[in-house]
């Protein structure tokens, strides 16, 4: 059991819980392994993914984990605008609530939107990510995946590259890191931070390597480009050049050093495609891993139990 | 006395009387003639048939004007209306307010002017002094016909809600009104600094992962605009004042004796970002421009109270619930004010000691009918009758579903405040009696 009923920010966590939520998870990866993966856990239960704003790979790695569990998933699909759904949150929070969900997973364009929507329902809330704010989930699945890879999160030192400003994977991930003992440092363009580091907890660098040597994980993000207003560096090129992984970089890493990315890469910008081919990749077990985090997730939040 | 009946004569008794510019603070009487004050003094006969107010315990002042409000008629009279904003404003204290030009038609020619002076002639429950618009539309692209509308009952004119972006456009703008000898009243804001801002650039706009809007976006409109007053000669008054800088920049203008002046809001002087940190993604908090640091509003008020700023306004801004109500970057920004200003002036300043009740009429009556030309109000024998009698004692709780506004969204809902309007006078008519709005 979680003393919140929702996660939407990571901070709705403690740190004792992420490593409940980590520990579930493992058992729940190993049932991913098997040729039968579906466990009656979740029977009659109702989950709706609620992506009000295009997703595939998060909504899709929910919806499998909810079928797992043998939750009914429903995808609700729409636009995060109010005036091109003449509906408001409030209403579909209401609505959802009123048809008995147990559990809504919500992914918006704008930060504060899962918030809103705990407000209006009885179920839970899951935020799949809202805005430039937060996404939880792929903290957790990201300190699962670190964890499987190399053993205890305790001091990890986990460089954040890139775009961090508008990165709700950042918002969720840096604090989450802070909270389990790890030391994140934040490495992009002045251009891509966000207006006060301090409020993440971690510090900064600009120049990525001078700290290269020293990460045990190097965690590219991807440049959005189509959030940003106004170009925030001087071109593709450049920005590859200055952060982005390739080989050289890589070959200035710890022997131990793992790259990660949340996904979608931008091959040639942000990682190189050698690199995220590489055996130091975690991308597909990032992916893997999310399954069976987002299951733990389900499962206690919606009143399991891990006695077996 | 009945309510309906409407005597010649009328006597506030036993009140402290305040008012700074008349270098009156002491006990006293007030005779009211029909629309003009008759006399000022201790122990004035009761003239016959009179109405009584007992003022004893109270403090009666000149009567408060609000120089920024949003009346939204024509166009949001489901948000508010001449009617029900002048009716708020009363219920706050006020006698007179200033409507910006933002509304559906934009109030930018003679006629819509004329439109708002007629409507108050009918509904209005106080003076209505509007502001014309600057350009055409608001789009900064072309003056209006300033001439036409100060013609028709314009005591100034600003393009609040937007800002001129172009300094050649402001300069052409402020050259044309000199002409008139009124403000232009300026919403300092650089749009290219505010982007898609929506609160404070810093700790909190991080923490909520929602756009940051930098004070320097401010602080480089309201420089600018300095310069070109001081370029053109026009007369400047800037709207709300949120940041340190921009307290900074008009002393120093003020020290140069340019002709500007200054006002601030009662919430960002009483409330911080900080607040969106406790209560997060709260639309009744979303503010153009944004709540600041708590450094800046010791700077505003330090500003305020050393005489940089002359006067509060409240920028009143009544938005319906369903628009209020969205997600915090998509919803209107703003709070309404009318209601809670006096109180809250009251209650924050006065009764903590950081200021007297002259500064409340410095800030709340003299002030604003400075900074815009407008003859002020006093309580000397010959004055508008336009009154405001204050209970300073009165507890109350702000309730948003009380207010006599149309709309509820206030940054102060639940706020316990001390110290109320309990009458009000316009020109010598009973508009507020026992804390109550008389109907028209």
């Amino acid at each position: 059991m979680l003393a919140n009923r929702h996660i939407i920010d990571i901070e709705d966590l403690s740190a004792d819980e992420i490593a409940h939520v980590l520990d579930t998870a493992d058992a729940f990866a190993e049932i991913n392994e098997r040729p039968i993966k579906k466990l009656p856990t979740l029977r009659g239960r109702t989950v709706v993914n609620l992506f009000l704003e295009p997703s595939t790979r998060t909504r899709t790695s929910f919806e499998i984990a909810a079928k797992r569990l043998s939750a009914d998933a429903i995808n609700f699909s729409g636009s995060s605008s109010a005036t091109v759904k003449g509906e408001s949150l409030r209403d579909t929070a209401r609505t959802l609530s009123a048809m008995s969900c147990d559990l809504v997973v919500v992914r918006h364009a704008f930060a504060g939107a899962p918030r809103m929507l705990a407000e209006c329902m009885d179920g839970c809330v899951v935020n799949g990510g809202d805005g430039m704010h937060q996404h939880p989930t792929q903290a957790l699945l990201d300190l699962y995946t670190m964890r499987s890879r190399l053993g205890s999160l305790e001091g990890l030192r986990v460089g954040v590259v890139g775009d961090i400003c508008h990165s709700r994977v950042a918002g969720s991930l840096v604090p989450a890191l802070r909270m389990v003992g790890a030391s994140p440092v934040l490495i992009g363009p002045p251009t891509l931070m966000p207006a006060h580091p301090g409020a993440l907890g971690a510090e900064v660098v600009t120049d990525l390597d001078s700290v290269i040597g020293e990460l045990d994980v190097a965690y590219m993000l991807r440049i959005q480009m189509e959030r940003a207003d106004g170009m925030p560096f001087p071109s593709v090129r450049e920005y590859a050049r200055l952060y982005g992984m390739n080989r050289a970089r890589m070959s200035r890493m710890r022997d131990s050093a793992i790259v990660m990315h949340p996904g979608p890469m931008n091959r040639g910008v942000e990682i190189a495609a050698d690199v995220a081919d590489s055996d130091r990749s975690l991308v597909l077990e990032q992916v893997e891993n999310g399954v069976a985090v987002r299951m733990a997730v389900m499962y206690l939040l919606l009143g399991g139990d891990t006695g077996e | 006395m009945s309510r309906s009946a409407n005597p010649s004569h009328t006597i506030l008794q036993g009140g402290r009387l305040v008012d700074p510019s008349a270098g009156l603070d002491c006990v006293g009487d007030v005779l009211v003639s029909k629309g003009t004050i008759a006399a000022v003094g201790a122990g004035i006969e009761t003239p016959k048939g009179a109405r009584v107010i007992d003022c004893r315990g109270k403090v009666v002042m000149p009567g408060l004007i609000d120089v920024h409000v949003h009346l939204r008629q024509p166009g949001r009279e489901d948000e508010e209306t001449v009617r029900s904003g002048t009716r708020a404003a009363v219920k706050g204290g006020f006698t007179a307010v200033c409507p910006m030009p933002n509304t559906e038609p934009v109030c930018d020619e003679g006629a819509a002017v004329r439109f708002l002076v007629e409507t108050a002639q009918d509904e209005a429950h106080c003076r209505v002094h509007p502001i014309g618009a600057l350009t055409v539309k608001q789009d900064g692209r072309a003056l209006a016909e300033i001439g036409d509308m100060v013609a028709s009952g314009a005591v100034a004119v600003s393009d609040d809600g937007s800002s001129i972006q172009s300094a050649g456009m402001m300069r052409l703008v402020m050259d044309y009104v000199k002409r008139f000898d009124i403000p232009v009243l300026s919403h300092c804001q650089d749009d290219s600094l505010v982007g898609r801002g929506v609160v404070n650039e810093g700790f909190v706009s991080t923490k909520l992962g929602v756009p940051g809007w930098p004070a320097a976006a401010e602080e480089l409109s309201v420089a600018r605009d300095i310069r070109l007053s001081e370029l053109t000669g026009c007369r400047l008054h800037l709207q709300h004042l949120s940041c340190a800088g921009s307290v900074e920049l008009v002393r120093q203008a003020k020290s140069k004796d340019l002709p500007v002046t200054a006002e601030v809001t009662p919430h960002h002087l009483f409330l911080t970002e900080e607040a969106l940190l406790s209560r997060a993604y709260d639309t009744d908090l979303k503010m153009n421009p944004p709540l600041r640091t708590a450094d800046d509003a010791a700077e505003l008020l330090r500003g305020l109270l050393d005489g940089t700023i002359d006067c509060v306004a409240t920028d009143h801004a009544p938005h319906a619930p369903h628009e209020k109500e969205l997600e915090f970057e998509l919803a209107p920004f703003g709070t309404t004010g009318l209601e809670t200003a006096l109180a809250l002036v009251v209650t924050h300043l006065v009764h903590s000691g950081r200021a007297g009740w002259g500064h409340v009429v410095a800030w709340m009556a003299h002030g604003p009918r400075a900074a815009l030309g407008l003859p002020l109000v006093t309580l000397t024998a010959g004055s508008p009758a336009d009154i405001t009698v204050v209970d300073p004692e009165m507890g109350w709780t702000v309730e948003s579903d009380c207010f006599e506004s149309r709309s509820r969204n206030s940054a102060f809902a639940g706020a316990s405040l001390r110290g109320a309007a309990s009458e009000v006078l316009v020109d010598g008519r009973l508009a507020l009696e026992g804390g109550r709005v008389v109907d028209l």
